[in-house]
């Protein structure tokens, strides 16, 4: 059929045919590219330097390799390491906990009742959640001061006693969490809320006319239908919580304030990494950390998959 | 069936019929009390900005604007040695390039992935997605040297923006709506029509695709703006250098007691903050509604 063609016009077509084969191809190269760069060689290369210890000042190849021996340090019971797991675990649980509890009613109250207000709702809401993470802990680190912040100052004005709340190392990790569950409550509502949106009226529908109460109604058929969506928003959860850093290392210093109290894992593999320039030890830990959280990604899988078989 | 209505069982509610008059006035104040808690901080970095530096922790707080703002923005040229406009500006050159070159290289992929059948397509797509299961955490270390050892990029921006370009978010986002919103009738027709590959990505993709590009823009921009960890590992700290989060650091890092203009440093707050507030306002809808939709679709 090309042979009819004038010469000109068959270069043409296979110069089309041929681009149009390959630029899927170009199309999606740079992410690959970037990966190769900016992805696999450095976690390659951040593998390969758990086993070593090695700082950056010493130069490309001066390493020396230990073995096991930066895991083995890690997970020594009297390294920093667990205590470091053990606050970031306790301040994830006090800020995703709540947020979850709080987020998915709220949710729901606003699905049922106002859904005319909600994209307003969820505006307002969602606006602590694209907050530069710097700037809010300077507000809050005000709220939180001691002697002169609102926060105490209300107390007061009710006659209870002032709290130190980023000195107190019982109350530190309290402190870190208000602020983020104050971030990203809305972003859960929002998430809730296009499950919710998921779901058919038609079944409601269906529910009221067998008489299921409103109660009955959020148990046997919101729950069960917002599960896919209950379970995308737990892992992120899990996955920021456990990776918490910009909140703590605002409010208290890369230190993490009195008795170490708020240095979550995070704080203490860059503090590793960065100031004390023990490139092999800091990735060893996180490593280990990317060890936790996809363990608990998996006990939260487990947990939804299980309950779906009933 | 007709010996249970509707009236039998009055705490039945539908869900298309909500709570009417006084019975909504808890629901209310539950509202109310929730938007409150989420807007407060944000009343109050404004009110601090205005008053003078040493009533920032004036007891009792105040809670009300003051008639020190020009004095403030004053002080903050002082404290950063006139350097707080040229943060401001590193912080959304930055933005700006994070989020043109990932619109286009996500659009692109996302384009490919959605249009075209070839060869490993599949394949390709599920290695992309599974990149996302990496937490950045890991990568920090081995990026900083690649950015350090080998490409002597530390201290520079384009350390933050490159490596992000094509993610792996923005291209899944991109190909979900690609695939739902755009025909390939047209794509056919553009073909037949004697146009180029990428230019039909250029002249008849992107501009049907505007809705999702100010989703990712936004979630882009917002991003590299907020970019704090990053801009701390590659040590954008230089005065000339410094993005607005590093400024910020600098100036009220944990010295909650220190003697340091706190009226300034509420000021900057207020200058990180409001960019976000304005951008996100322009687009919260699209913004919302682009980013749920990649968790309930697949």
């Amino acid at each position: 059929m090309s042979h009819r063609l004038p010469a000109p016009a068959r270069a043409r077509l296979s110069y089309a045919r041929l681009q149009q084969r390959f630029a899927p191809y170009v199309f999606v190269s740079p992410f690959f590219l970037l990966f190769l760069v900016f992805g696999l060689f450095p976690l390659l290369f951040s593998l390969f330097l758990a086993f070593h210890l090695w700082s950056p000042l010493d130069g490309l190849g001066n390493w020396k390799f230990v073995g096991f021996e930066n895991f083995a340090l890690a997970l020594d019971r009297q390294d920093q390491f667990w205590t470091t797991l053990k606050n970031t675990v306790w301040i994830g649980l006090l800020a995703g906990v709540p947020q979850h509890l709080v987020a998915l009613p709220l949710a729901f109250l606003i699905h049922q009742s106002l859904r005319r207000y909600q994209s307003t709702l969820s505006t307002v809401l969602f606006l602590p959640y694209i907050t530069n993470a710097v700037a809010i802990a300077i507000v809050f680190a005000t709220l939180y001061s001691e002697r002169l912040g609102l926060l105490n100052y209300v107390r007061g004005l009710v006659g209870l006693d002032p709290v130190r709340w980023l000195g107190d190392p019982g109350m530190v990790p309290y402190s870190v969490a208000a602020v983020v569950f104050w971030r990203y409550l809305g972003w859960n509502v929002v998430l809730y809320l296009s499950g919710l949106q998921a779901i058919s009226e038609d079944v409601y529908e269906a529910a009221t006319v067998d008489g299921a109460g409103k109660w009955q109604q959020f148990w046997y058929i919101t729950l069960p239908l917002l599960r896919p969506m209950m379970f995308y928003a737990f892992t992120l959860t899990i996955v920021g919580n456990m990776q918490l850093f910009e909140e703590p290392f605002m409010l208290l210093n890369d230190g993490g304030g009195s008795g170490g109290a708020g240095l979550t894992t995070a704080m203490h593999i860059f503090n590793t990494a960065f100031r004390d320039l023990d490139m092999g030890y800091a990735s060893a830990m996180s490593w280990l950390l990317f060890l936790a959280i996809f363990a608990l990604s998996m006990v939260n899988n487990v947990l939804f998959s299980r309950g779906g078989e009933r | 069936m007709t010996s249970t209505p509707v009236r039998a069982a009055p705490a039945v509610a539908r869900p298309k019929r909500p709570l009417r008059g006084w019975r909504r006035l808890p629901l209310w104040l539950l509202m109310g009390l929730v938007c409150f808690v989420s807007v407060v901080p944000f009343y109050l970095m404004f009110v601090w900005a205005s008053q003078p530096s040493a009533e920032v922790f004036a007891f009792p707080p105040h809670l009300w604007f003051g008639s020190a703002f020009d004095d403030n923005l004053r002080g903050l040229l002082q404290v950063t040695d006139g350097k707080a406009l040229r943060h401001f500006w590193n912080s959304l050159y930055l933005a700006l390039v994070a989020t043109a070159t990932t619109l286009f290289f996500c659009s692109l992929a996302g384009y490919a992935f959605a249009m075209y059948n070839f060869r490993g397509q599949r394949a390709l797509f599920a290695f992309i997605l599974a990149t996302m299961l990496i937490p950045p955490l890991v990568m920090d270390i081995p990026s900083f040297l690649v950015m350090n050892n080998v490409l002597g990029w530390v201290g520079e921006p384009r350390a933050l923006w490159v490596p992000g370009m094509a993610n792996a978010f923005g291209i899944f986002l991109m190909r979900q709506y690609i695939a739902s919103a755009l025909p390939r009738e047209l794509i056919e027709a553009a073909r037949i029509d004697g146009a180029t590959e990428f230019g039909i990505y250029r002249r008849v993709v992107l501009p049907l695709i505007r809705p999702i590009l100010a989703t990712l823009g936004v979630v882009t921009f917002v991003g590299a703006w907020n970019n704090f960890k990053g801009a701390l590992i590659m040590k954008l700290s230089e005065p000339d250098t410094m993005t607005l989060p590093l400024s910020l650091r600098r100036l009220g890092g944990g010295a909650t007691n220190a003697n340091v203009d706190w009226g300034a440093i509420m000021m900057l707050v207020v200058i990180t903050v409001i960019p976000l507030v304005i951008v996100f306002l322009f687009a919260s809808r699209q913004v919302i509604s682009g980013l749920t939709s990649g968790a309930v679709k697949d």
